[in-house]
């Protein structure tokens, strides 16, 4: 155990803080908005020619060329943090099309998307699920029949985030209706401007549309839009869902948020006393504050087995389901401590936060279930953490 | 950077448990349990010749110079296998005396713990809180007055006592120590009263203030009260999924049921960041890191919660079988029962950790 780091990693420290401070004016603010935004786009820009964004990915593509050191790319987090600068995008299109494409795109498709997503220019969102293939994913139904040298495409997703603002979506189909379901499936990417796709904006309990239906009818797409080859697509997209639930449960945003929670109980009075001087309120924040150290030290462990190329074993297995399950607790404390002025949301007096704490329990709500949910990661731990037998498949219904 | 066990760590936890898995099978901890001391001695005896009385001792005092994260594993091991040992106790008197004895103090009695010819009770949880009234002053090197949860005294020769100023004494057993022994849900561990009246009585006499090397012995032992409920968790967990995976009903193994199944991964994913909490919490002792005292006490209250939900919830996915004594299982979530309580339970800790904090 040696959680120092070493003269070479600290300088590195001191590099990164001496260069953040010394541009800091460059970083856009929130009145910089929408994705787009001339000034994000520029501060994106800034960040990979200085290694601070899109570090690892290859020059040739439009990434900064960095090897891959996992220290190095936590201290550049953790700098961030702890200045409160906007950090480089980590859009969906960078997150989950880009190692895929690197995976296993072909050199044009690589070339063609890689430079403009990194960058802010394209964006993407993903259609996976539908209607019938929540949990059941790789039943879903959308088709992409062969006509020529397309595939025309039919159905319906959901739950597809940025799909209003995206310029690309990549997107799972089914393209060979005899195979068994996870081997008729194709990875194809394709431009939202096509004709026959249309989007509705799905408003949420939050009463924000966070998500999206996208509709496709006789929508055209050229054969070689494909990632990977024809029916593999499952296993394309395997290899970045493993990559979405790591990033589901960050343990230092739990950090964050109990630090603020805290901030809070210490502001907030009810009859003059403190919420932080009463005791029952007070015993669980000590509480979560427990499994927030708990989650910190988790990732601590699962950073050394990566560093050393060891698979984490159970301690990557959990992060998802106990990472969002504590932040979710974490907002029900901060809105419980507030009491009636927790129920205020939206455009009105008093509000505390600007109402985040609502906003969060309820999308924290969304989380738990999105991204495969707290019961099929129960499934994930038990089958391959615990090697429990999975459950038989029923007879057909 | 490195955050995990060294190879070293590894086979020394791995050379305790083979140890325990031969010479303290749950049968011979039963036989412990009601009453058999020579068995004890015997395990006693094993341990030690593993080296477990000098683990924490300096080296400069003949010993092996470990840290709390070396005591911590070899505690989990103990409380895997519900193994009764002092090992605890003898922990926080290591603790203790080097934080409140002079040099010669902790030389002459540190080099008796690890030789084996001085083993140390421990009476301290008047120090946590009093109950009863409760509690032991010295006057002109006598104790007089009652503790009420001595730990480890009875194959003790010394009691390690902080008075109700937190200052330490050691006194030899066989001077008119009185000692009344509890019955406890937990067989495994050794809990008594014990009264003084005039009993003559050594002070350490270090330089430390009163009440610091009491603290330092508590944090010790929670700490390792701590790794004992994580080790005792662990295998009731492996126990409730080896169950699972044999146990037929309907015709099918009843681990292939979702609702067992989500039961065991709840199990694991509860368990899994606490391991971390320990390691992280006593390696943060052992490096004087700024936040150790608070990760001890989120350690201690962290365990104390998980540990429960595990020792109800293998139970449950043992069935009726988990309730009976011919399976066992209950040494193991009676274990856990009075880790929680022991030096404090978790509302108490974790207010110990607001004040910490500054917010109490």
């Amino acid at each position: 155990m040696d959680l120092s780091l070493s003269p070479e990693y600290e300088s590195f420290r001191d590099e990164i803080a001496t260069l953040l401070a010394d541009n800091k004016d460059k970083a856009p603010t929130q009145n910089d908005r929408g994705m787009k935004n001339q000034k994000r786009l520029d501060w994106q820009k800034w960040l990979i020619e200085h290694g601070l964004a899109a570090r690892t990915i290859p020059q040739e593509y439009g990434g900064y060329g960095a090897e891959p050191d996992i220290l190095k790319s936590r201290i550049i987090a953790e700098e961030f943090a702890r200045t409160g600068l906007p950090k480089g995008i980590a859009n969906q299109g960078v997150s989950m099309l880009v190692p895929t494409l690197l995976e296993l795109g072909t050199e044009e498709q690589k070339q063609a998307y890689i430079r403009p997503t990194l960058h802010g220019e394209m964006i993407w969102c993903q259609g996976y699920s539908e209607p019938g293939a929540g949990s059941d994913l790789a039943s879903l139904a959308t088709k992409g029949e062969i006509d020529g040298n397309d595939y025309v495409i039919n159905g319906q997703k959901i739950w597809t985030s940025t799909a209003k603002q995206a310029d690309m979506i990549f997107c799972l189909v089914r393209t060979e209706p005899d195979a068994k379901k996870h081997h008729g499936i194709s990875y194809l990417i394709f431009s939202m401007d096509t004709p026959g796709i249309e989007v509705r904006p799905l408003v949420d309990m939050t009463m924000n549309a966070n998500f999206n239906e996208v509709f496709f009818t006789d929508v055209r797409v050229p054969r070689d839009q494909i990632v990977g080859e024809p029916g593999k697509g499952w296993q394309v997209a395997n290899a970045t869902l493993t990559h979405e639930r790591g990033m589901l449960g960050d343990p230092n945003a739990a950090k964050t948020r109990l630090l603020a929670i805290a901030e809070l109980m210490q502001k907030e009075t009810i009859n003059g006393e403190r919420l932080i001087d009463n005791p029952v309120f007070r015993d669980r924040l000590i509480a979560l504050q427990a499994r927030v150290y708990a989650m910190q030290a988790n990732g601590l462990r699962v950073m050394s087995n990566r560093i050393k190329g060891e698979s984490a074993g159970m301690a990557g297995l959990i992060i998802k389901l106990q990472g969002c399950e504590l932040n979710h607790e974490l907002a029900r404390l901060a809105i419980d401590a507030m009491g009636e002025f927790g129920l205020l949301y939206g455009d009105t007096p008093y509000l505390r936060d600007f109402g985040a704490w609502q906003a969060k329990y309820m999308y924290d709500l969304g989380l738990i279930i999105g991204g495969g949910t707290a019961q099929i990661q129960k499934n994930i731990i038990s089958e391959r953490g615990l090697g429990m037998p999975r459950e038989p498949r029923p007879a057909a219904v | 950077m490195e955050f995990g066990l060294s190879d070293d760590q590894r086979m020394f936890q791995d050379s305790i448990k083979g140890y325990l898995d031969s010479a303290a099978p749950l049968d011979t901890v039963r036989e412990i349990a009601d009453g058999d001391s020579a068995k004890g001695q015997s395990i006693a005896g094993g341990l030690a010749e593993l080296g477990l009385d000098q683990v924490l001792i300096p080296e400069r005092h003949g010993g092996l110079g470990l840290g709390l994260l070396d005591a911590a594993l070899i505690q989990e091991a103990l409380g895997a296998a519900v193994a009764p040992a002092g090992f605890l106790s003898t922990a926080m008197a290591v603790a203790g005396i080097e934080s409140a004895g002079t040099d010669a103090e902790q030389s002459e009695w540190l080099s008796k713990v690890g030789s084996g010819d001085v083993r140390f009770g421990i009476a301290i949880s008047e120090h946590i809180g009093a109950r009863e009234g409760a509690g032991v002053t010295a006057t002109d090197g006598a104790l007089t007055g009652k503790a009420l949860f001595a730990m480890d005294t009875q194959d003790a020769t010394h009691v390690l006592v902080a008075d109700t100023d937190g200052r330490l004494h050691i006194a030899a057993m066989a001077d008119g120590v009185e000692r009344i022994p509890h019955a406890t849900i937990d067989r495994t561990r050794d809990l008594a009263e014990l009264k003084f009246s005039s009993v003559k009585a050594v002070a350490l006499t270090g330089e430390n203030e009163p009440g610091l090397a009491a603290d330092r012995m508590v944090q010790t032992g929670r700490l390792l009260m701590a790794a004992d409920s994580l080790g005792a968790a662990q295998t009731m967990l492996d126990k409730a999924v080896e169950y699972a995976k044999e146990r037929k009903q309907f015709n099918r193994v009843i681990g292939s049921f979702q609702s067992v199944k989500h039961l065991c991964a709840e199990m694991a994913a509860h368990l899994e960041p606490a391991r971390a909490l320990v390691w992280h919490a006593a390696h943060a002792v052992d490096e004087n890191m700024d936040e150790a005292a608070l990760m001890v006490c989120l350690a201690k209250s962290h365990l104390a919660e998980i540990g429960t939900f595990i020792a109800r919830t293998s139970t449950e996915v043992h069935g009726g079988m988990g309730f009976t004594d011919l399976v066992g299982l209950h040494y193991w979530f009676k274990r856990i029962g009075a880790n929680r309580q022991l030096l404090g339970s978790p509302e108490r800790v974790r207010e110990e950790a607001a004040r910490l904090q500054g917010w109490a």
